[in-house]
């Protein structure tokens, strides 16, 4: 099947007093029609940033240096800001991660909707619209819509304000549903609810999503695949059983050793040593290497290339090398 | 249980804030439990249940509208002696949540470590002020040269470091931890817990530990209370309020965790609830999950549920467990 979004060697750099910050470094990834992939990582290793360059909404001292975004086949980067406006939106929706400061709290609710779809879909009547934007926050699981329709941001609680921001991104029918840290605001109870109405809007609408969190348990929730990234870089992509259970490169094991299993016991977490790398002067080899247990001499000079283990499945790491292991006696330190 | 010794006894505690001219939001509102020596006791509940604010009072932060605190003997009524107070105040210390917030931007790690010896006069001479605060650097895994930063020079796991030390510094009894880890990335968090057992282990402490993160509660918890709008709802050992909740909103919440297996994750029944936390100001009476709970009578609707204990250890708060 024909990816619907493709993203090639994408390079961002982010101007600050201290220096530029490259906080991606060639991240290339793919959404196939309704597939959800997760991107998984610590805070500052570029995920977010990532989709914010692919929906071309970086701050105003980011750019893209490098790199291709592909929406089905129509390249984005060289885009206008004009024609982007048309895209961002109707094509691509974004969920973001506050749903107290994504919305506006001056307006009703029911208004917000209706801005999207004034935007996006001019042929629509006025009562047509406002017809579809009830429909919407029914859709959206929200109960008597007629009423809320008339509500502000602050008579609503927070589930609630991201089921009205799911909403709003879905009010024209987007092929790709972007998440950023959805309910990462929200407590448990209420984030079942959301990541339950994900699933259910997908099979619904047929649109692929991807969500972008740091919690692995939301991730083998909802996702089909999975990027993992670290220090603006991938370095394991795979299906999301390929990352759980045959985890190859050492951040990805660390990652998923370090989180508390609900079911086993264990006296002691696993511990990843050392903090991320600074993206200002980025490592010249594995962004990973100053805190591997496996470190080699190679490590730290190249960066590791992708190697292929099951369909999909790729890891950057100099272990899976079979030179490595040829010398494995006296490279270890 | 009955051979432990209960360090801190919290008795009918309240915290209740004046909303607007006439309405009470009551943040806390008679919780009753009590803390071992030696126990790390976890405290989960959704944000607003006020977790936080049963944590603050506990140490005095707030004053409590009614009811009080025992501490190792000594009631904490307000009315207790200065010397006692300033002993309580020295024995019991705070981590915080935020690690970017707790610390004095303005002052060196040094100062803010040793605040604690200074206003205590626990130190005799300027040079034996500073080698403590030198070993309780060590002590939390930094460095000596650490000492003369400020915080922002920190990253936000050695900041929480920092603020471990500054609470070890006056050698307390007993630490209530409020969210340590919620502002960390995953990696790091497992750090700082490690360093919270290993302490625990080295110097016999007792923890209070506060956090919405069940599974992370679950790893260093020997018991676990669960907070439901301003009210205890369920306590009892970690592994039996996992395996065996009774109380229906504990369930629903542990059933509600993401696991991280995608297996287990999709395969699993989940119990799930309508609606969101009711707004905890002007609370009508019965009981407080009753708008929620899948097993509500009318008796939950007109009668509040006593906290009692059903089997030896495990206390619950519901009309529907016998």
């Amino acid at each position: 099947m024909d990816d619907i979004l493709n993203v090639k060697d994408l390079h961002v750099e982010i101007k600050t007093h201290h220096g530029i910050v490259k906080a991606v470094r060639g991240v290339s990834f793919h959404l196939a029609p309704k597939e959800t992939l997760a991107i998984v990582g610590e805070s500052g290793c570029g995920k977010s940033i990532s989709v914010k360059a692919t929906m071309r909404l970086l701050p105003s001292n980011g750019r893209i240096s490098r790199g291709s975004v592909q929406l089905e086949g129509r390249e984005l980067i060289s885009l206008s800001e004009r024609e982007m406006l048309k895209i961002r939106g109707s094509d691509i929706a974004m969920i973001f991660q506050d749903p107290m400061t994504s919305l506006n709290p001056t307006m009703t609710v029911g208004k917000q909707i209706v801005e999207m779809l004034k935007a996006h879909r001019k042929d629509m009547s006025a009562a047509d619209m406002k017809k579809r934007a009830v429909e919407l926050l029914e859709l959206v699981g929200i109960s008597n819509p007629e009423m809320r329709y008339k509500q502000y941001p602050h008579e609503l609680s927070g589930g609630m304000r991201q089921r009205v921001v799911i909403a709003i991104a879905l009010a024209c029918d987007p092929k790709v549903l972007i998440a950023d840290e959805p309910t990462t605001a929200l407590d448990v109870t209420i984030q079942a609810q959301i990541l339950d109405l994900m699933k259910e809007l997908q099979n619904k609408i047929d649109t692929s999503i991807i969500i972008i969190t740091h919690n692995l348990g939301v991730v083998a929730n909802i996702a089909k695949r999975v990027c993992v990234m670290y220090g603006g870089q991938v370095v394991e992509t795979g299906n999301v059983a390929d990352i759980f259970y045959r985890p190859q490169h050492p951040y990805t094991k660390g990652l998923l050793s370090a989180v508390p299993k609900l079911h086993e016991k264990t006296d002691k977490l696993h511990t990843i040593l050392g903090t991320p790398p600074d993206l200002m002067n980025p490592p010249q080899g594995c962004p990973f290497a100053a805190r591997c247990s496996h470190t080699m001499k190679v490590c730290q000079q190249y960066q590791p290339p992708f190697t292929q283990f099951e369909e999909g499945h790729t890891s950057a790491c100099w272990l899976h090398d079979p030179r490595c292991h040829l010398e494995e006696g006296n490279s270890h330190e | 249980m009955s051979e432990q010794k209960v360090l801190v006894s919290v008795q009918h505690l309240k915290k209740y804030f004046p909303v607007g001219k006439k309405q009470t939001l009551k943040a806390v509102d008679d919780v009753t439990f009590d803390i071992y020596k030696g126990e790390t006791l976890g405290l989960v509940g959704e944000s607003g249940c006020g977790k936080s604010t049963l944590g603050r009072t506990i140490i005095g932060l707030y004053p409590p509208t009614d009811g009080h605190v025992v501490f190792d003997g000594q009631v904490m009524d307000g009315k207790q002696s200065a010397a006692v107070h300033k002993e309580f105040t020295r024995r019991v210390q705070m981590v915080f949540q935020d690690p970017y917030a707790s610390l004095n931007p303005r002052m060196k790690v040094m100062d803010i470590v040793a605040e604690g010896i200074d206003n205590h006069g626990l130190a005799k001479s300027r040079k034996e002020r500073d080698q403590m605060v030198i070993d309780l650097l060590n002590t939390v895994g930094l460095q000596q040269e650490h000492a003369n930063r400020f915080p922002h020079e920190f990253s936000g796991g050695q900041r929480q470091r920092v603020g471990i030390a500054r609470a070890l510094a006056l050698n307390p009894d007993f630490i209530i931890a409020d969210e340590p880890i919620s502002a960390l990335d995953v990696s790091i968090q497992a750090q700082v817990i490690n360093l919270f057992q290993d302490l625990q282990k080295e110097r016999g402490l007792t923890y209070l530990f506060i956090a919405h993160d069940l599974s992370m509660i679950k790893h260093i918890s020997d018991r676990v209370g669960v907070m439901y709008l301003g009210s205890l709802v369920e306590l009892t050992t970690s592994d039996e309020i996992f395996d065996h909740p009774l109380h229906p909103y504990t369930q629903a919440m542990f059933s509600a965790i993401p696991l991280a297996d995608p297996e287990l994750e999709n395969n699993r029944k989940r119990i799930m609830l309508h609606g969101s936390i009711p707004s905890p100001v002007n609370l009508g009476p019965g009981c407080r999950f009753a708008g929620r709970c899948p097993y509500a009578t009318d008796r939950c609707r007109t009668e509040s549920p006593a906290f009692k204990e059903v089997a030896p250890g495990h206390f619950v708060a519901c009309h529907q467990v016998n």
